[in-house]
């Protein structure tokens, strides 16, 4: 009897000291927030960390997550895929943001629909109009940072229907676009691919160059966030991502390059 | 060395600890979502929220009483659901069924309650939804109906089981003596067996309800999540359960206290329907 537990007791000792030895071997990093910034992230992690010893794990959970989980110390990095609000700077103060990407918010239909070109009036008026016999509308969770760049730039202080459907992720955003044949909605250019159909806005294409070049009216930076100067591992992935490899890796995702 | 008085002694207490945690782990919950609901309702204020019809936190607009509507009519439409299909099933496990059919059904029934239910909501989203626009011809068959249907489901084996035992401890003399004045084995159930057993079929519906108002995930996938009063099966809605889990990561400030308040709402419901439930059981006890 007294024998059994000897072995369990020595097997639970064994077992902590290979935990402790194995944390202090290899560091490891928390980047966590936007949906949008999410791919990327896991990206650029999988390259950096095939060339060091670090350990980097990437969450979701929406942008204003990502800006809580850096003040608060539960994330080494924040991603969010807008800009600070006034009221974070106001209780934040210590965080330091940093542009790692830009990104294009593309007006999404169904592959079959014929609509291709809408003006921003015309896209602002569907979604106030929200939900009836000739659009199903798709609205994002309050707090996406998706959302709140399509608000600022589309909806102009005009409210969204809210008959709209609302759901909690880019994906599942383009899951219900591409099953649901008179759909609209809205999701980050690097999500858009041959399931749903990017409509021109004003005339013009949601492609990396024009989100570049400025013609393309609906774009927004993708951000970082830590809680003071970056150092060590962090400050080492951070100027990886802006390196010209890491912004060759943010283009081949379909997100784009800073200039 | 213990004398087996003592041993009996300390486990009793061991026993009463426990008993006691769990009390203190509800309290503690229940003061936790009180102190965090504060801020808002101080700032906006419990009957602003409670009945608010427009919910637009961007824009400070806090109400909730469009999602009190949702839980309560998915809830209701689901039971309208639910109740006549898991009473079916408890007179056939309790009365009809031979042995070998009801030793394949009765495990069925039991094992729908440990699939998950994020699993419910992917299979209401991908299969049932879409079925669903289709008989609508419009939207995307996000709708109270697909939520209610994918919510029956979850609370069938619940009702049924509880039913079931309610027939089964029925005094065997009420069947004898109805099947001894001549009625025939139907009449005997749907006229002795069931209404005696009513108040444990009730019991079942009761804790059917509880947990059909608290289902969160599959909910989120299949309801839409418009905050909107729905206006009829195939409308989209939000539930109380859903508002916080598809706002509460990215929700700060007042916006995520009035989430605090949402779950406040949701646990006097709760607690109204699980005390209307043992009403139930102690009234059948008398």
């Amino acid at each position: 009897m007294s024998k059994k537990i000897m072995i369990v007791v020595l097997t639970m000792v064994a077992l902590s000291a290979m935990l402790v030895a194995g944390c202090s071997g290899t560091s490891s990093i928390t980047i966590g927030g936007s949906t949008t910034v999410q791919p990327l992230s896991e990206a650029w992690t999988e390259t950096f960390t095939a060339s060091s010893d670090v350990e980097i794990s990437v969450q979701g959970g929406g942008s204003s997550a990502g800006v809580k989980g850096a003040a608060e110390g539960t994330l080494d990095i924040g991603s969010a895929s807008r800009e600070m609000k006034s009221s974070e700077e106001d209780e934040y103060p210590s965080l330091i943001v940093h542009h790692v990407a830009a990104d294009g918010v593309a007006v999404v239909v169904h592959p079959s629909n014929d609509v291709s070109d809408l003006t921003l009036e015309e896209i602002r008026d569907i979604f106030a109009a929200g939900s009836n016999d000739e659009w199903t509308v798709i609205n994002r969770e309050e707090g996406s940072g998706t959302r709140e760049v399509y608000e600022d730039i589309v909806m102009d202080g005009v409210e969204v229907a809210p008959n709209a459907e609302f759901l909690p992720s880019n994906g599942a955003c383009k899951e219900k676009v591409a099953n649901t044949e008179n759909a609209i909605g809205y999701i980050s250019l690097g999500y858009v691919d041959e399931s749903v159909k990017a409509i021109k806005v004003d005339g013009v294409v949601c492609s990396e160059d024009n989100v570049r070049n400025g013609s393309y009216p609906v774009m927004r930076y993708l951000n970082y966030i830590t809680d003071g100067e970056p150092e060590g591992i962090v400050k080492e992935y951070i100027d990886y991502c802006l390196s010209s490899d890491g912004q060759q890796i943010a283009a081949d995702e379909g997100y784009i390059k800073l200039n | 060395m213990m004398s087996r008085y003592s041993i009996d002694r300390w486990s009793s207490r061991a026993v009463l600890a426990f008993g006691i945690t769990s009390f203190v782990v509800l309290v503690v919950i229940a003061a936790f979502i009180f102190r965090e609901s504060l801020p808002a309702l101080q700032e906006v204020g419990l009957f602003k929220i409670l009945f608010g019809t427009e919910w637009y936190p961007r824009y400070d607009k806090f109400g909730i009483l469009t999602m009190v509507v949702g839980s309560i009519a998915v809830t209701i439409v689901s039971l309208g659901i639910a109740i006549p299909l898991s009473l079916g099933a408890a007179v056939l496990l309790a009365e009809v069924a031979p042995q070998p059919v009801r030793k394949v059904v009765r495990p069925a029934v039991e094992l729908l309650v440990g699939i998950p239910s994020v699993v419910f909501g992917l299979v209401g989203m991908v299969a049932l939804a879409p079925f669903i626009a289709d008989i609508s011809g419009k939207g995307s068959g996000s709708s109270v109906l697909a939520a209610s249907i994918v919510l029956a489901v979850m609370v069938l084996p619940t009702i049924t089981s509880i039913s079931e035992d309610a027939i089964r401890a029925l005094p065997p003399t009420y069947k004898e003596g109805a099947l001894a004045l001549g009625a025939t084995h139907w009449q005997t159930i749907w006229r002795v067996l069931v209404p005696s057993a009513r108040r444990g079929i009730m019991a079942g519906a009761i804790l059917g309800t509880g947990r059909a108002i608290g289902e969160t995930m599959a909910m989120v996938m299949v309801i839409g999540n418009s905050p909107i009063f729905p206006t009829g099966l195939f409308s989209t809605a939000r539930t109380l359960t859903g508002n916080i889990a598809v706002e509460i990561a990215a929700a700060v400030g007042i916006h995520q206290s009035v989430l605090y308040v949402t779950g406040l709402v949701l646990f006097v419901l709760v607690m109204i329907i699980n005390s209307a439930s043992l009403l139930a059981y102690k009234r059948r006890a008398d």
